[in-house]
């Protein structure tokens, strides 16, 4: 057995619409370790939700979706799983939370029911010992009087309660891997700072992966062992989280840092100037090529490949580090004034 | 659950149609008990006596008491609307949310169907049923269910649409629950408040479409308690004896009124917009 749970593949999502196809993710490889947080940051629109639910399989079964490639899940390809296979995958070894509370609970039950649903149906547990796991799920969870609580319905809960509710749900079943969909997002700030740690405390308890789906670099920079840097369909830069903040590889990367602001730094952010590409006219070449300050001939050519760089783990997918880093040698440079370098 | 009832309290009329509905539910139950006479006991002697201490409606032209057969007309009138309303509730819920939950061709096959049953008058396709099926009672609770079938169906498409898309319908799925679960378990309990209102509406419209039937001849035996029966008996003696045909009339009147005004209570009180605006 090897130590990664998970192993996705050159894994696309084309989506055929009236206007043309549109590759929403393209080409995408990353492996899930035993027990850890993964981060997959990217802006809104690169592929991190599409690559979630493809792996899911919550897309791909009507006729103008096309997923392939290989999503290995201890060994076994998912995207070849029956749909009655996938159910029993589901919920049980690989769970979700989504971005909206609010609206991810279901209205009609008390949330005690929703979450014994799970052991329920994935353990054929009775109807007493589940509603028990459910109750002691909430009380992991971190909700107060959970015995009293799990008879209550979602309105009655508050947006951090109910993200808690999701989350024990998704964790009734001990899963090998949860998958959170910015989870936080929908959070106000002091709530987000309690749901991460619950998830950090979770992960340290139970040892369930986390594959963390969100554009928010503080959350990535506060919960993930390792990033995946998504752009345009492609994962652009991957590394531990100490080689994407300190020793960032991918001008994106760096844009994006650059976009954040830091304590204790007290220059002008520099936003990221122009658009992701539209999805269905991809350019020739490099994705980042209308975006990135130091954009050269083979970058409107050749689409560059995730290749390590300095170590094994920490690969990117840029000309730059065939030629040189931009910070040496500026000659290499065409087309437009860099910003100012890191 | 007190919400909606808070709200149902506030409307004087539907808690009027609420009360008028239980006391015909009783009296149904307890016909025996409120009727003073047999309703097929015919007595030549009392044929057509108008109304008196001794039978508090008249009698009819074969001399049975009014009041009784009115007090067991609710029996039939009820067992009418709830058999046949209870079969286009199942019916219609079915291929409304299979419909609508399918999508693609299955909902189109389905939703044309119901479009073309729609397209005939009510009465008229019933009457097309009824002269296939043969008249008798049980036969014209299965035209009535089939004819509000349609209607049921679309509700229950409609209120699943809206639901469908909801993320908490996405998050079962990536929970590992299957199509069928999430469809009754899920969808269905969240579409309810809409059909509900539609039953205590089809009541209504289910009584008033036996006694037309009977009155044309086409229900129950003609010396079943029916009101629809006993108005198109009242008929021929209208100059004689007006209240062998007056009383069934606001029988069902009433009936039809109560039923009418509950659903339109209920579908207030489960209107979520009203429901804000008093919070």
């Amino acid at each position: 057995m090897s130590e990664y749970i998970m192993e996705v593949n050159d894994l696309k999502t084309h989506f055929h619409t009236k206007t043309g196809v549109v590759k929403a993710v393209d080409g995408v490889n990353f492996k899930v370790k035993k027990g850890e947080i993964l981060g997959i940051v990217g802006e809104s629109g690169c592929g991190k939700s599409v690559t979630s639910q493809s792996i899911m399989r919550l897309v791909g079964s009507k006729s103008s979706e096309h997923v392939s490639g290989e999503v290995r899940y201890h060994g076994e390809d998912l995207l070849l799983k029956t749909e009655r296979e996938m159910e029993k995958i589901r919920g049980k070894d690989i769970s979700m939370v989504f971005q909206d509370p609010m609206t991810s609970l279901n209205p009609a039950y008390n949330v005690g029911t929703q979450i014994a649903e799970m052991p329920e149906i994935h353990e054929k547990k009775p109807k007493k010992a589940a509603w028990k796991r459910a109750v002691e799920m909430l009380t992991k969870v971190g909700i107060p009087s959970s015995e009293k609580r799990a008879h209550q319905y979602p309105h009655q809960y508050s947006g951090g309660m109910r993200q808690r509710g999701v989350i024990a749900m998704s964790l009734a079943c001990d899963p090998d891997l949860i998958i959170a969909d910015e989870p936080t997002t929908a959070l106000d700030v002091t709530i987000q700072a309690q749901v991460l740690d619950l998830l950090r405390k979770l992960r340290d308890d139970t040892g369930t992966a986390i594959m963390m789906i969100t554009h928010d670099l503080g959350v990535v920079a506060e919960l993930c062992d390792r990033v995946a840097v998504m752009y345009a369909g492609k994962i652009v830069e991957e590394g531990t989280i100490e080689d994407i903040f300190d020793r960032p590889k991918h001008p994106y990367t760096k844009g994006l840092l650059n976009s954040v602001p830091r304590p204790g730094r007290r220059e002008r952010l520099q936003p990221i100037e122009g658009q992701p590409p539209n999805l269905q006219n991809l350019p020739q070449g490099c994705r980042f090529q209308d975006r990135c300050p130091f954009v050269m001939d083979k970058c409107l050519a050749q689409q560059p490949e995730l290749l390590p760089a300095e170590s094994e783990q920490h690969t990117v997918a840029c000309w730059l580090e065939e030629e040189g880093q931009p910070d040496g040698d500026r000659g290499t440079r065409k087309n437009r004034q860099p910003e100012e370098a890191l | 659950m007190s919400d909606i009832w808070y709200q149902f309290k506030k409307n004087k009329i539907a808690l009027f149609g609420l009360f008028m509905t239980t006391a015909f539910i009783i009296a149904a139950i307890v016909a025996p008990l409120l009727a003073p006479y047999d309703p097929y006991k015919m007595s030549g002697a009392e044929s057509l006596a108008g109304p008196s201490m001794a039978h508090w409606l008249g009698t009819d032209q074969f001399g049975r008491d009014i009041w009784s057969r009115i007090i067991y007309g609710t029996r039939i009138s009820l067992k009418v609307g709830i058999i046949s309303v209870g079969i286009s509730l199942v019916v219609g819920t079915l291929i409304g949310v299979v419909a609508a939950y399918y999508g693609k061709w299955v909902d189109s096959v389905l939703s044309r169907l119901t479009d073309v049953m729609f397209s005939f008058p009510d009465i008229l396709l019933a009457l097309v049923i009824m002269a296939i099926l043969g008249p008798s009672l049980t036969n014209l609770m299965i035209a009535i269910g089939i004819v509000y079938t349609p209607i049921f169906a679309r509700i229950a498409r409609g209120a699943v649409l809206t639901i469908k898309n909801a993320l908490f319908i996405e998050a079962a799925k990536s929970m590992g629950i299957s199509n069928v679960k999430i469809m009754w378990k899920h969808i269905l309990p969240n579409s309810l408040a809409p059909l509900i209102v539609q039953v205590t509406l089809s009541l209504a419209f289910a009584i008033l479409a036996e006694a037309a039937l009977s009155f044309l001849g086409l229900g129950a035996s003609p010396d079943t308690p029916s009101w629809g029966i006993m108005l198109s008996e009242g008929k021929n003696w209208m100059e004689q004896a007006w209240w062998i045909a007056v009383f069934p009339g606001i029988a069902i009147t009433l009936a039809v009124f109560s039923f009418n005004v509950m659903g339109d209570g209920l579908r207030d009180a489960l209107d979520p917009k009203l429901k804000n605006e008093s919070s």
